[in-house]
């Protein structure tokens, strides 16, 4: 029955995979072997979509069934101890820029797979990028931009880290329409994803997990 | 239902010529004297020829767009841009001049604020409306239209934009819900109760807002007007006229936004579909108009949820491109050649466009591999593009120089190629624009 779920959620039958996790739940099921295979078929669309058979629809669909799964199959957890986060994010788009559908679908994508974000918004001063670093301690920082003035706010961005004595402690990705390997070099942060997947890839990467 | 748009009219060469010959008549100009007339008309003759792949033009047509550029380059705010028109018209003829690119970018895409604000517009934010008197405006992505209004906007597009959308959109037309149906008036007692809306005190309001709001349209496109006659007159033909959409993306833009659209493609893949063939003949009617009231023949399209990794091949084939198609050709059927504006990467759909008819199209390319791009659809179509923006903004003048000339060699071989920017140019160096206008126009001479 379990191959189903993994089954339907990897081939985008939303539908069905939410009723097969009904079925499952209201069978008894061990609730962590439902997300068991929620993760299964979260790794089976990552690898379509690594072959390009899958792009950003799948990732968002696939995304949005895990995590309605998942509030169904929370009141059934007992307190039961879920697998740690792989780690934290701080995401942010830069100062200047208020696009935030960018950098939504990647703190989306992190948290279904298993990344602790938090999100500081739009339009982001270098100051805010900083003081949010030291109080939330995060392994990485995504700074989002979709127009060429970002350029310049992620150079100040990125600075400002380094002013503060912190450069050291995190890992800087950039992403956004007109970013670049050029941009991430102007910037002086540590890589660019083309992709919101690969903005995934990079801190799955970076923090090891 | 009868199929339209599905090929081209036999008479769509011959409207095109024609078209094409208003354009180039520059009859409504007031040229500066005979040397800008002869320059204005070798500027069209030029991209008339990299349209139509009939011959190689005497060299390759250098269109940036000048986007934003022209703001920053002349040291205003986009505050000032946006709210004193003669700063704006006097930014827009210094970057013309200054430059002198072989074609004018309209200052029409920087709107007049005031209008703006009296209407509480909050698609956007912009200086003075949300943001700093720096920034540039910017788009406020949200669902501006619920998954379960599909059917209501199918069964009446106009009826849904102005009662339901414009009420979400524009703070000030709130009371435009109250608006009757008009397919029911015509009969005498159907009269009185379509009137009763306008008698209220709320919706005279509404409409008092939208008669300011067009004074003052009236009074920006006075200034904007005044600076690009003053332009053209001095021998630049408008580089496109109007603005029209591929359906797809005014549902996925600014109606059900990014993440909903991508979602309906499962969830309402019908009625996502319907909805783009019902917005279709608006969108055809809207490039065709802007274009035949400028004597123009080059409408703007800009294409956004098409692009590579937006989704995959099949779904571009299913949902993007038929709808998108028809607009193309139903364009092409009035004699207007559209310019489709490939933002990002469109390396995946460079087989899929090529389905169009011959010498009667731009593709504009961004980030695409333009050497692939030639190959392809680059056989069908003019393509243009695509000195990068990162490029721009952060290179040397010999960076910009040498990936023209890379450019021109692959791309521009035998004609049918515009150089072009990847996309408007604002935050680019102006040592970096004065080289790639200054270089190709040298080295893009056809020997």
């Amino acid at each position: 029955m379990s191959d189903s779920l993994v089954d339907a959620m990897s081939t985008m039958r939303e539908q069905e995979a939410l009723a097969i996790a009904r079925v499952l739940l209201d069978g008894d099921e061990d609730p962590l072997k439902i997300l068991d295979d929620c993760s299964k078929a979260m790794e089976i669309v990552g690898k379509r979509f690594e072959e390009e058979t899958y792009f950003l629809p799948e990732l968002m669909l696939a995304g949005d069934m895990l995590k309605q799964i998942s509030e169904m199959v929370k009141p059934k957890l007992h307190g039961e101890a879920t697998s740690g986060k792989r780690g934290k994010v701080l995401m942010g788009t830069v100062e200047g820029d208020i696009h935030d559908i960018g950098k939504d679908i990647v703190t989306f994508l992190l948290e279904v797979n298993g990344f602790e974000v938090r999100d500081i918004g739009i339009d982001v001063p270098p100051g805010t990028f900083v003081d949010e670093i030291k109080a939330f301690q995060p392994q990485v920082v995504g700074m989002s931009g979709l127009l060429t003035l970002a350029y310049d706010s992620m150079k100040r961005t990125v600075q400002a880290i380094e002013e503060a004595g912190l450069r050291d402690t995190v890992k800087i990705m950039i992403g956004g329409a007109q970013m670049s390997e050029k941009v991430r070099e102007h910037a002086g942060a540590d890589a660019f994803g083309k992709d919101a997947m690969e903005g995934i890839a990079l801190a799955k990467k970076w923090i090891g997990a | 239902m009868r199929e339209r748009w599905m090929d081209a009219s036999p008479d769509a060469e011959e409207r095109q010529e024609q078209q094409f010959h208003v354009w180039l008549s520059g009859k409504n100009i007031t040229f500066e004297n005979s040397e800008a007339e002869a320059a204005y008309k070798d500027r069209v003759t030029l991209i008339k020829d990299a349209i139509q792949l009939k011959k190689t033009p005497a060299r390759i047509p250098i269109s940036p767009s000048a986007g934003h550029f022209p703001i920053e380059y002349a040291g205003i705010s986009w505050h000032d841009a946006m709210y004193d028109y003669d700063k704006l018209a006097y930014a827009w003829e210094k970057f013309h001049v200054d430059f002198a690119p072989d074609t004018f970018s309209t200052p029409r895409t920087i709107v007049p604020g005031k209008a703006l604000d009296m209407l509480d517009f909050n698609l956007y934010q912009w200086a003075g409306h949300g943001l700093r008197e720096h920034q540039e405006y910017q788009f406020v992505e949200g669902e501006y239209m619920k998954a379960e209004e599909y059917q209501a906007l199918i069964d009446d597009p106009t009826g849904f934009f102005l009662t339901v959308y414009f009420p979400r959109i524009f703070g000030a037309l709130t009371p435009l819900a109250k608006m009757p149906l008009l397919p029911p008036v015509h009969e005498i007692p159907m009269v009185p109760p379509a009137l009763m809306p306008f008698g209220m005190e709320d919706v005279k309001a509404a409409f008092k807002k939208l008669s300011d709001g067009g004074d003052e349209v009236t009074a920006w496109l006075s200034a904007v007007g005044q600076v690009s006659a003053s332009i053209m007159g001095k021998g630049y033909p408008s580089s496109a006229a109007g603005l029209t959409k591929a359906p797809f993306d005014v549902i996925g833009d600014s109606l059900r936004g990014t993440r909903g659209v991508l979602m309906d493609m499962f969830r309402h893949p019908d009625e996502l579909l319907e909805a783009c063939e019902r917005i279709t003949p608006f969108m055809i009617k809207c490039g065709v108009a802007s274009c035949k009231a400028a004597g123009h023949i080059i409408p703007f399209i800009p294409l956004h949820k098409g692009a590579d990794g937006f989704m995959s091949d099949e779904q571009f084939k299913t949902f993007y491109w038929p709808s998108l198609r028809k607009l193309i050709i139903g364009l092409i059927d009035a004699g207007i050649v559209p310019q489709l504006f490939a933002e990002g990467g469109y390396n995946q759909r460079l087989e899929a466009i090529c389905d169009i008819p011959k010498g009667k199209t731009v593709w504009w390319f961004d980030t695409t591999d333009m050497a692939r791009a030639k190959e392809t659809v680059g056989t069908v179509s003019c393509i243009a593009g695509n000195v990068p923006l990162d490029l721009l903004c952060t290179g040397t003048p010999d960076d910009v120089k040498d990936y023209c000339k890379k450019l021109i060699d692959t791309a521009g071989k035998d004609g049918g190629f515009i150089l072009s920017s990847g996309a408007g140019i604002q935050g680019s160096r102006a040592e970096n624009v004065k080289a790639m206008i200054d270089f190709s126009k040298e080295y893009g001479v056809y020997r």
